[in-house]
């Protein structure tokens, strides 16, 4: 069975979105302490599981047509936008390490849709 | 409440993980996140027949497929499965926990064989190796 291509965009849309999530929680994250409220007044934490939710749905929407094998490891391309929101937004630097595993997770990604058929 | 106020002050933060406390829970979050992947997969085969557009047209519509069993029980296992990566990436190396993360792939692309019957060729063995070799690397520390 071939994965059609709208199932592989609905991933990828939803590792887009789920990117943000993360940024949300890793900010809300930073204020949680002792006391349970922080944890549940907490409206970065409550953003970011609202974006989880939503890029799940994307993503249950994205492999309701198509293999695992293949959508599954696709999400590893939302990485490429979290190292970038991370820079922008929490200001943690770029390194080697960064960009030699992202080129290897797009290079995986491409031989993942030559074995797409 | 409180006998001892000596022992707790506002600033104490909760409790850590030891670094092979972390390496153990990562562990058994990827095995909850590759059995949330099949579950999403199972409850998502249902919907193979319907478009776009019907499946998220109605607020109502997006609620019965957050209870759907199998999804509901993936959303569960996904749910529980992020919040203790969260704490264990809090409290470990990164540099060690990203290479045990990335073995959800490993899982997911064994279940799928084995339980929904996929393909496997060599490009998509090779991808997947690919992108496991690049989920770890992107945890290692700063080299020289």
């Amino acid at each position: 069975m071939t994965t059609p291509f709208s199932s592989i965009l609905l991933v990828f849309a939803a590792a887009f979105v789920g990117s943000f999530g993360s940024v949300f929680l890793k900010a809300g994250a930073g204020r949680l302490h002792r006391n349970p409220l922080t944890l549940l007044l907490n409206w970065r934490l409550a953003v970011g599981v609202a974006l989880f939710v939503a890029s799940s749905l994307l993503f249950i929407a994205g492999i309701r047509r198509g293999e695992l094998t293949i959508l599954y490891p696709m999400v590893s391309l939302g990485y490429i936008f979290t190292l970038l929101w991370s820079r922008l937004f929490f200001g943690e630097p770029f390194t080697r390490n960064k960009f030699f595993g992202l080129g290897l997770i797009l290079a995986g990604i491409v031989l993942l849709s030559l074995g797409n058929r | 409440m409180n006998h001892h106020p000596a022992t707790v002050s506002p600033e104490r933060p909760s409790f850590r993980f030891t670094q092979r406390q972390a390496i153990a829970l990562v562990f058994v979050c990827t095995i909850f996140g590759a059995a949330a992947q099949i579950l999403f997969k199972f409850g998502a085969n249902d919907l193979a027949g319907m478009a776009l557009g019907s499946l998220f047209g109605h607020p109502l519509q997006i609620l019965r497929l957050l209870l759907d069993p199998p999804l509901f029980a993936g959303y569960c296992l996904y749910g529980l499965s992020t919040i203790l990566l969260t704490l264990a990436l809090r409290d470990g190396e990164l540099s060690i926990l990203y290479p045990v993360i990335s073995l959800t792939y490993v899982w997911v692309t064994v279940l799928s064989v084995l339980i929904f019957k996929e393909s496997m060729n060599a490009f998509k063995l090779a991808g997947i190796t690919v992108i496991v070799l690049g989920v770890a690397v992107l945890g290692r520390k700063p080299g020289r």
